[in-house]
C-alpha cells in the first residue's frame, strides 16, 4: 500500500508539473490578452517535434536549449503577424484565429513527420535507473522532467516577483487597462509573453516528447486537460494554475489506483439506484474526473479556486 | 459545329474515364490513420498495398487491376461508417478493417443493410484484425469473413499453455475498455477458472482505449498487486506504451498478450530484459515459417523497414483471388459463396478452412516468446536483435470453438 501511495504520488506530482507548464504560459496569456489561446497545447506539441528533429541531429542537450526558443521565436511570430492583425476584430475572432491555429499546426506536423510516432529516445545519459524503493525502479528521466519543471517553476516566480517586467506582467494580470493607460508598449509585452508562454510549452514538449509519445494527437490529447486546470485554478491566477495542476495530477493518478465503486460504498442498494453505472471503478471513471471537477467549480465557484476576475 | 466538337471531345473523354474506373477492382481500406491507432493502421496499409502489387503483378483479379483505397476511419465507429460510405461512393464493392472490435462491428452492420437495400449492389467486408467473438457469434453476417482467430481461440490457447507453467499464481488483467477489452477480461476469468483454479486474480483493470500517454500509474498498481502475471489484449500504442511503463519501473512479471508484437512493443520488451517472459499468440511466425513465407518476410521488411505483421493479411488477399478466380466473377456474392468453407494454404504453412457456418477462419496458431535469437533464426524485431520463438503450436482442428451463428443467407 505503502508502494503504491509514493509512486502514485511521484507520478501525479509529475503529470502536474508538466501541466503546470504549459498552463502557466496558457493563464499568463489569458489574463494579458483576454485571449483563451486554443493553440497553446500544439506548441507543446511543436516544442516535442523540434526536440525530436534536434536531439537526431545534435544531440539531446542542444535542443533542450535551442527548441523551446525556437518554439518561442514562432510564438512570437505568430502573436505579431497574425493574432496582432486579428486583434482588432475583436475577442471572438481571436478565439476563432487560435482555433484555427491548433488545426494547421496539428496538420503541418502530419505532413513534416507523419502520423505515427516518431522515435525521440530518452538521452543515454539520462537512460539509467534514479532510485529503487521498495523493488520498484524509478527512471533518472523523470526525476529530471520534474527537476526542469521545478526549475522553471522558481525561475517564472523570479521573474514575476524581483524583476521591471515582472511587475507589469503582474500589474496586466489584474489591471490590463490602467497598465496600457500608463504608457507601457503593450503590444511588445503581449509579443513577449506570448513568446515566453509558447516557449515554455515548447520545453514541457521537449521533456515529456521522449517520456510519452512524440506524435501529431498529443496536442489535442493534452488540450482539453489544459483548460480545465486553468479555469478550476481560476483564469488568469498564476498561484490557481498551480495548485489546479497538482491537483489534477494528483486526482486522476490516484483515482487510477483506487478499485472502489458506488457498489462497494453503498452496498447493492447502489445498483438498483444507478444500475450499471453503481459497479463502476473509480479506476474506470479516472480520465472523466478533471471535467467533473470543472463542471462542479464552474457551479460552486465560477471565478475557480484562486481567480478573482469574472472574465 | 464546334460546340459538337466540343460535345463529342467531352463525351469521349468521359467515357474513357469510366471505362478507365472500371478497369481497377476498388477495395476500401478502412483503418485509423491518425490517433492512438495509426501505428498500426499505417503499416496494416502497407501490408495490403504490397498485396495488391503481388497480385496485379500475377494478372490482378480477372485481368483488372486491385486499386487499394486508404480511408482514415480514426477507430471511430461512426466515422468508419462514413468512410465506407465514400468507400462504395468511389465505385468500391468490398471493404477491409481490422483495428478495433467496436469499429468492425458498426462496419458489419452498415454492409448488412446496404445490402438488404441495395440488392445487386452488394459489398462484401473482409475483417482481418478486429476479434471479439460476437462478430461470428450473435451478430454475424454472411457479408462479414474474418481471418484473425477470435478473442476465444486465443484465450483457450494461453489458457491451455498456463496449464503447463506452475509458477504462475496471481494474475493481473488489465484490457482496453470497449467491447473486445471487456471479452477478453471475460474470457480470462472463465477460462481460468476452469483451467487453473487454483491461480487467483489479482487485479481486473480497464483502461480508456488508445488514450492513455503514461501507464506509470497502472503499472504502480500492478506491482502493489503482487502480480506475477499480466494477461492484457492490449494492441496498437495501448500495449507499447504498456510495456514502456513496466520497463521504466522494473516490473517483473510475466506478460501473456494478444498483440505484443506491435509497433513499440518489442523494444519495450527489450529493455525490460524480459528475456522470453513476453508472450503473444498469433498466426504466424518467421523464424519457423516455411520457406516461401521466409522469402516474402525478407521482401517486406527490405521494402518497408517493418515487420510483416499480418500473415492473416495475406492469407485474405490469396483467398479473396482464389475466390474470385473460382467463382469467375467479380460479384461480391459470388465471391462470398465460394468463400465459404474454403480451404487453402495458409501463408506460414499447413491449410485453414473458413467455417461456413459463422464464416470463422481456422488456422494453426503459435504461441511465442520473445528474447534473444537463437542460432540461425533469421529475424529480430525493431533492430533489437531479439526476436520472437516458438513456445507452442496449435494445430488448426484443435482450436476449433463453437458458434451461436443463426446466419441469414441471401
Amino acid at each position: 500500500m505503502l508502494q503504491l501511495i509514493t509512486f502514485s504520488t511521484l507520478n501525479g506530482v509529475l503529470y502536474g508539473m508538466l501541466l503546470f507548464m504549459m498552463a502557466s504560459g496558457l493563464t499568463l496569456i489569458f489574463s494579458m490578452m483576454g485571449v483563451l489561446n486554443f493553440a497553446h497545447a500544439s506548441f507543446y506539441m511543436i516544442g516535442a517535434y523540434f526536440g525530436f528533429e534536434i536531439s537526431r541531429r545534435i544531440g539531446f542537450w542542444p535542443g533542450f536549449i535551442v527548441a523551446p526558443l525556437l518554439v518561442g521565436v514562432v510564438g512570437a511570430l505568430i502573436e505579431r503577424y497574425g493574432l496582432r492583425r486579428v486583434h482588432k476584430f475583436g475577442h471572438v475572432a481571436e478565439l476563432l484565429f487560435t482555433f484555427g491555429l491548433a488545426f494547421v499546426i496539428e496538420e503541418l506536423v502530419n505532413m513534416i513527420w507523419g502520423k505515427l510516432p516518431v522515435d525521440y529516445r530518452v538521452p543515454p545519459s539520462l537512460d539509467f535507473v534514479a532510485f529503487r524503493l521498495f523493488d520498484t525502479t524509478y527512471p533518472a528521466y523523470r526525476m529530471f522532467m520534474l527537476a526542469t519543471a521545478i526549475a522553471m517553476f522558481a525561475f517564472l516566480i523570479l521573474v514575476l516577483k524581483r524583476t521591471r517586467v515582472g511587475l507589469i506582467i503582474q500589474a496586466s494580470l489584474t489591471h490590463p487597462n490602467m497598465v496600457a493607460m500608463l504608457g507601457h508598449d503593450v503590444p511588445t509585452v503581449f509579443m513577449a509573453v506570448f513568446g515566453v508562454g509558447a516557449a515554455l510549452a515548447g520545453l514541457a514538449g521537449v521533456i515529456a516528447g521522449p517520456a510519452l509519445v512524440t506524435q501529431p494527437a498529443m496536442a489535442a490529447l493534452l488540450g482539453p486537460i489544459l483548460f480545465v486546470v486553468i479555469v478550476v485554478g481560476g483564469l488568469g491566477s498564476l498561484g490557481g494554475a498551480f495548485v489546479a495542476s497538482l491537483l489534477i495530477g494528483l486526482v486522476q493518478t490516484f483515482a487510477v489506483a483506487i478499485n472502489g465503486s458506488l457498489k462497494d460504498v453503498m452496498g447493492p442498494v447502489a445498483t438498483t439506484i444507478f444500475g450499471e453505472l453503481g459497479g463502476v471503478t473509480l479506476a474506470q471513471i479516472a480520465p472523466l474526473l478533471p471535467y467533473l471537477m470543472l463542471v462542479l467549480v464552474l457551479i460552486f465557484k465560477p471565478t475557480g479556486l484562486f481567480g478573482n476576475r469574472e472574465s | 459545329m464546334r460546340k459538337f466538337t466540343l460535345g463529342v471531345c467531352m463525351a469521349a473523354l468521359l467515357t474513357a474515364g469510366a471505362a478507365n474506373a472500371q478497369e481497377t477492382v476498388k477495395m476500401g481500406y478502412i483503418d485509423p490513420l491518425s490517433g492512438g491507432g495509426a501505428s498500426v493502421g499505417e503499416v496494416g496499409l502497407k501490408h495490403y498495398q504490397w498485396l495488391a502489387d503481388q497480385i496485379n503483378a500475377q494478372g490482378g483479379l480477372m485481368g483488372k487491376k486491385l486499386e487499394i483505397i486508404p480511408l482514415d476511419n480514426k477507430t471511430n465507429p461512426q466515422e468508419a461508417v462514413v468512410q465506407a460510405q465514400k468507400a462504395i461512393d468511389a465505385g468500391a464493392r468490398y471493404i477491409t478493417q481490422g483495428n478495433g472490435s467496436s469499429v468492425a462491428a458498426a462496419l458489419s452492420d452498415f454492409v448488412t443493410k446496404f445490402n438488404d437495400r441495395n440488392p445487386g449492389k452488394e459489398v462484401l467486408y473482409f475483417n482481418y484484425a478486429a476479434v471479439d467473438d460476437s462478430l461470428t457469434n450473435e451478430k454475424c453476417s454472411f457479408w462479414h469473413f474474418r481471418w484473425d482467430a477470435n478473442s476465444s481461440i486465443k484465450m483457450t490457447a494461453i489458457t491451455n499453455y498456463l496449464k503447463s507453467q506452475p509458477n504462475v499464481k496471481k494474475v493481473y488483467l488489465i484490457n482496453q475498455d470497449y467491447s473486445f477489452g471487456q471479452g477478453v477480461r471475460k474470457l480470462a476469468a472463465e477460462m481460468l477458472k476452469a483451467k487453473r483454479p487454483d491461480v487467483q486474480i489479482v487485479g481486473d483493470e480497464l483502461h480508456p482505449l488508445l488514450k492513455i500517454t503514461d501507464f506509470a500509474p497502472y503499472i504502480a498498481k500492478i506491482k502493489a498487486s503482487g502480480a506475477d502475471t499480466v494477461i492484457t489484449g492490449n494492441w496498437g500504442q495501448d500495449i507499447a506504451l504498456l510495456l514502456k511503463a513496466a520497463a521504466d519501473a522494473g516490473l517483473q512479471a510475466n506478460w501473456f498478450t494478444y498483440y505484443a508484437g506491435g509497433a513499440g512493443g518489442p523494444t519495450a520488451i527489450k529493455q525490460t530484459g524480459l528475456q522470453h517472459k513476453v508472450y503473444d499468440i498469433v498466426e504466424g511466425n518467421p523464424n519457423t515459417a516455411i520457406e516461401a513465407a521466409q522469402k516474402q518476410e525478407e521482401e517486406f521488411r527490405a521494402k518497408f523497414g517493418v515487420t510483416l505483421w499480418y500473415p492473416r493479411a495475406v492469407n485474405e488477399m490469396r483467398m479473396f483471388a482464389k475466390a474470385v478466380k473460382e467463382a469467375n466473377s467479380l460479384d461480391p456474392k459470388a465471391v462470398a459463396l465460394k468463400l465459404e468453407g474454403m480451404t487453402a494454404d495458409v501463408f506460414d504453412g499447413g491449410q485453414g478452412t473458413m467455417r461456413k457456418d459463422d464464416h470463422q477462419f481456422f488456422q494453426d496458431m503459435y504461441i511465442r516468446s520473445f528474447g534473444p535469437l537463437d542460432p540461425g533464426a533469421k529475424f529480430d524485431e525493431e533492430k533489437t536483435g531479439w526476436g520472437w520463438k516458438q513456445q507452442g503450436k496449435i494445430a488448426a482442428a484443435d482450436t476449433n470453438v463453437p458458434t451461436t451463428c443463426k446466419m441469414e443467407r441471401p
